[in-house]
């Protein structure tokens, strides 16, 4: 059942306030059409559930500026996505994780150009129960320590000295989801490296946020926009980066690359085959033009102006090429 | 000879608990067994009702015309809908209708009437249709992503692709009924057929085929009721989630189908989402039950001409 990758760090923050918000950024990002000719043709999408909620929002807007345009958005999971990527049934994949190397191969054994452009932001945030008062933050050795294979750690004691002796409870997302491999890989170094008996909530991340507000020990990995969802109910806790600071995940942190290495960027993957059908460049060029709307739309934090410079560099790039 | 011996058996057993009962006034066994099975019709039934008036009562906001004239949105959350996988889900049906009665219906005919049941690969044949029915969906999932989406048949993620890949997996429902439904009619009436010179296809033609219809149609409302629900091999063959608009064809371009958009829409974290899934689950209920309703007075009027 890899077809279904679920972390659900999407919508979330496009609940009900942001609807109040919505007329006036939907009729906003309409206005700004991309070209006078009005476009046909089929688009079709395919990949992470993750990543879907925010295409979605971009497919809904698009469609009001090239009402012709038949795009379809489908959620088979990034490696499922990939899958049919490669093998040349979609036109674009959608992914919460870098493309993997074998993945790559396969498209390149194919004859399939692509190239990564990032079109979000979202971060992994480690909670705590809101009484743990010790932990304030950690570095990713001494998150690693409660969650690598085979870990012995069972006490808060055991992560660092002059922790109190209380128990460690672990809940976390299983193996279907983006959000387990992304962590596995930065925290333990090895995408779906993780000690077998931490609690393994599915793809129910508010679950986790029960698991953790129930007990004073207790720590999970979720994704960023659960944090503000769940209240008072749990708390974040710092992370070290590389340059030995301890940063708290926010969307601010997240954009600036401070919160590192749990910060991530979502991603899609076009073809160079599908590039060139217009409709697919004139979809990709709205997308990365109005990612902020669509972001903020979709409860995801929006690129900065490198990287959405970076994202138009690199789809012009593989136009030219 | 063995089964007049049964009979005899059966009879003598029933005549003697009879006599029994009689004697002791009070048919206890009688009225535990009365209780055992008004207690299995209302644990069948109380739960069927339960869940319908949960998604009804879930879903009650949301039941509005927008949920059928609606596409489906990720902006809009309270006026989204499920048009383009009604459709979706319409066409996939039709599909399934096309395929699997002429298939089911021509195989069961084959080995009431024709199949020597002597022979070692018919034997093969029926234990096979049993076991398919046995199999799970995913499998045929699988079995229609390789075969019928790439493979020999190359459709591609198209509703027709769906409807095969449903219709193999609700094949064996639609043989197992038209089996007994042919079986079930007496062997008076094709001994009376022949008897007027009738050749065996005449026989089957205006004889068995239309006193077996009724049964036939119960089998295919099993069937079709089956596969309208059925997600898993759906989600396999490439029935997307997210599409604005209704499919060209059953041959071409992208399709939704209404479990398939249920099931994604649970999984979604805001409440908006979960409402809608159970609102979906309704119109599911209602598109099901219109389908068995022209079914079931189709068979009415055969019954009744007959």
């Amino acid at each position: 059942m890899t077809h279904t990758k679920f972390t659900r760090s999407g919508l979330v923050a496009a609940g009900t306030s942001t609807m109040l918000v919505l007329a006036a950024c939907s009729s906003g990002a309409t206005d700004e059409t991309p070209s006078g000719d009005a476009l046909s043709g089929a688009v079709v999408i395919d990949g992470s559930s993750t990543v879907a909620p925010l295409t979605e929002v971009a497919v809904e807007l698009f469609a009001a500026v090239q009402p012709d345009v038949r795009i379809s958005v489908g959620v088979s999971g990034t490696g499922g996505g990939f899958e049919k990527f490669c093998n040349g049934e979609t036109d674009i994949s959608e992914a919460s994780r870098p493309i993997k190397d074998e993945e790559a191969q396969r498209c390149a054994d194919a004859g399939i150009g692509f190239v990564q452009l990032g079109l979000a932001n979202d971060g992994l945030a480690v909670v705590v129960n809101p009484e743990n008062t010790w932990a304030q933050c950690l570095t990713v050795e001494e998150v690693s320590s409660m969650w690598r294979p085979d870990s012995p750690v069972d006490s808060w004691a055991d992560v660092r000295d002059g922790f109190p002796d209380e128990p460690i409870a672990l809940f976390g997302p299983g193996s279907d989801s983006g959000t387990f491999d992304f962590f596995t890989d930065e925290v333990n170094g090895d995408s779906g490296a993780i000690r077998s008996d931490y609690n393994d909530i599915g793809e129910d991340d508010s679950a986790a946020i029960l698991g953790v507000s129930g007990a004073t020990g207790a720590t999970a990995f979720i994704p960023l926009s659960f944090v503000n969802e769940a209240g008072g109910q749990i708390k974040a806790i710092e992370i070290v980066n590389d340059n030995g600071d301890c940063v708290a995940p926010s969307l601010e942190t997240v954009l600036t690359g401070e919160y590192s290495p749990l910060g991530r960027q979502l991603f899609v993957y076009p073809s160079d085959v599908a590039l060139e059908k217009p409709q697919v460049l004139a979809f990709l060029e709205y997308y990365i033009n109005n990612q902020a709307e669509i972001a903020e739309l979709a409860g995801f934090i929006p690129l900065n102006e490198d990287q959405e410079a970076e994202a138009l560099e690199r789809l012009n790039s593989l136009i030219d090429g | 000879m063995a089964t007049s011996k049964r009979t005899t058996m059966a009879v003598d057993a029933a005549k003697a608990t009879t006599q029994k009962l009689y004697k002791s006034g009070v048919d206890i066994k009688g009225e535990l067994f009365r209780a055992v099975l008004l207690l299995s019709i209302i644990v069948a039934v109380g739960m069927l009702g339960s869940l319908i008036a949960y998604v009804i009562w879930r879903g009650w906001d949301r039941l509005d015309w927008n949920l059928f004239v609606n596409n489906p949105s990720s902006i809009f959350l309270d006026t989204a809908g499920f048009a383009p996988a009604i459709v979706g889900t319409i066409y996939v049906m039709l599909g399934v209708l096309v395929t699997v009665v002429p298939i089911g219906v021509s195989a069961a005919i084959y080995l009431e009437e024709y199949a020597d049941r002597t022979r070692w690969y018919n034997r093969l044949v029926e234990v096979n249709i049993q076991n398919l029915a046995a199999v799970p969906s995913i499998v045929f999932g699988i079995l229609g992503l390789a075969f019928v989406v790439r493979g020999w048949l190359n459709l591609g993620f198209v509703a027709f692709a769906g409807s095969l890949t449903l219709a193999m997996m609700v094949l064996p429902t639609v043989i197992i009924a038209s089996r007994e439904a042919i079986r079930a009619v007496p062997p008076l009436i094709r001994q009376a057929s022949y008897g007027l010179g009738a050749t065996r296809w005449q026989t089957i033609r205006h004889n068995v085929l239309p006193a077996a219809t009724p049964g036939i149609i119960t089998g295919t409302i099993l069937a079709m009721s089956r596969a309208i629900g059925e997600t898993a091999p759906l989600l396999l063959v490439g029935a997307t989630t997210f599409v604005l608009f209704t499919p060209e064809s059953p041959f071409e371009g992208a399709y939704s189908a209404i479990p398939v958009q249920i099931f994604q829409w649970a999984a979604r974290p805001q409440d908006e989402f979960r409402i809608l899934a159970a609102a979906g689950a309704i119109v599911l209920l209602v598109l099901l039950l219109a389908m068995n309703s022209v079914a079931i007075w189709i068979r009415a009027r055969l019954t009744k001409d007959t």
